[in-house]
């Protein structure tokens, strides 16, 4: 196993700190597409359910665009695309760009499938007490549709933290690239890899479970029917 | 603008991207089916628990899901003594096979725990029980699950183009370094995305068929 030889590690754990830089890179990265995924899922999901049909022909295009085609060849477009209408962008905002609109199509169909759990009984009441669309969704639907919509938004948190590692495609400087780049200089794959195993797993795993432990609560407290994927 | 995008036409050009399909379809089909049977065995050892298979079976599954794609394709590209796109298919293979033993966990908990009870009583083995009773019918409450896993296997052969693997988007990328005025980019991503969305909604149509067709089971 000489691969993993010891003398590697040792040369690893020196340069931790190129590592760290990675992390902040890929926390910043994960948490700024998180913010535009959520933006971009909660306007197109309540679009999904919106009584005019030409929201929800937006909302169903964006939605079957972005889930049939690639994250890679999404980043990569977005990468080569936007320099032909002279827009420079560092790499680690085209990152945010692309991993928001693509995780946002994922997170509008949690949105509308927590929508659609809710009662249309609730919508109806609210109308009719005067409340406009916009201020029942605002007010009664989105609240409600909150509870039931956390555990698979948790579960879409944690393949946007996966994913972000699309940076290292493009020299995004993430936690990835980081390994990926200090191995190639060094020439000790093994350990590096390793190491960035174990972060990834240090955060993902505990989230995987928490989203989990919700979804059997939410499932509990709803009589056991609720299935908004 | 017409001339460039005949260029893009070209013969050799067009081979150049059917090439990159074709090793898109090889990396996704062998991914399928390989997952396919890896997972249904670790669902099945899962949902056994029995002291060790079960915990084997977590502990492979946890530790693959936690972990990004492209870390696993570029650790066997570097630590395993095979050409990138057989370590790059090996990493996708191990990678799906986890999600699909979830997916099999869950369509297993969900068939009902009397079936068990009624085929052991008329004289089935555990595994006859499992094999002609529990599996498919746990099959039809999976299918839409593995149909979304099975878009998502032929989506990440993507990642393999970061060790070098020539496959659809490595070569629209290539391309681009040649043929790369604003038309021609937008032409090859154009047809690039188009490829991949039409198999992706052949798969999606698969799989509505299967559950179709699988419909007397749960009926």
């Amino acid at each position: 196993m000489d691969r993993f030889a010891a003398f590697k590690w040792q040369a690893l754990f020196k340069d931790w700190h190129i590592l760290l830089e990675g992390l902040g890179r890929t926390a910043s990265t994960a948490g700024l597409a998180l913010l535009l995924a959520l933006a971009l899922g909660v306007l197109f999901g309540v679009l999904a359910t919106a009584p005019w049909r030409s929201g929800r022909s937006v909302s169903r295009l964006y939605v079957s665009l972005i889930q049939n085609t690639p994250l890679v060849t999404q980043v990569f477009f977005l990468y080569y695309a936007l320099p032909h209408f002279d827009i420079m962008l560092p790499t680690p905002v085209v990152g945010v760009l692309g991993l928001g609109v693509y995780h946002g199509a994922y997170v509008t169909e949690v949105v509308r499938a927590g929508i659609q759990a809710i009662h249309r009984g609730q919508l109806e009441a609210a109308l009719s007490q005067g409340f406009s669309y916009v201020q029942a969704m605002r007010y009664v639907i989105l609240p409600q549709a909150a509870q039931i919509v956390l555990p698979p938004m948790t579960n879409q948190a944690v393949a946007l933290i996966k994913n972000s590692s699309i940076l290292a495609m493009i020299s995004g400087g993430d936690l990835m690239f980081q390994a990926d780049s200090w191995s190639a200089s060094t020439g000790y794959y093994g350990p590096a890899y390793l190491t960035v195993w174990a972060i990834y797993f240090a955060i993902c795993f505990p989230l995987a479970q928490v989203a989990r432990r919700w979804e059997e609560r939410v499932r509990l407290s709803r009589g056991g029917e609720v299935t908004a994927a | 603008m017409i001339e460039e995008l005949a260029v893009l036409a070209q013969w050799h050009n067009v081979r150049f991207m059917a090439e990159g399909l074709w090793i898109t379809l090889r990396i996704s089909v062998l991914t399928i089916v390989f997952s396919f049977i890896l997972g249904t065995l670790l669902g099945v050892m899962r949902y056994t628990n029995h002291w060790l298979l079960a915990r084997v079976a977590a502990v492979y599954i946890e530790g693959f899901r936690a972990s990004p794609l492209i870390l696993l394709i570029l650790l066997f590209r570097f630590t395993m003594p095979l050409k990138p796109v057989n370590s790059g298919t090996l990493a996708m293979t191990l990678f799906t096979a986890a999600i699909v033993g979830e997916i099999v966990r869950g369509g297993l908990n969900s068939v009902d725990k009397g079936q068990w009870e009624a085929a052991r009583s008329q004289g089935f083995t555990w595994w006859q029980t499992m094999r002609y009773i529990v599996l498919p019918q746990a099959l039809r409450k999976m299918i839409p699950p593995l149909t979304g896993q099975f878009i998502t296997v032929v989506k990440d052969t993507s990642y393999v183009w970061v060790t070098g693997v020539q496959e659809l988007t490595g070569k629209g990328v290539i391309i681009l370094g040649k043929h790369g005025s604003t038309i021609q980019f937008f032409a090859i991503f154009g047809m690039i995305g188009l490829i991949y969305y039409v198999l992706c909604l052949a798969i999606n149509r698969i799989g509505l068929w299967q559950e179709n067709r699988m419909s007397w089971l749960t009926h």
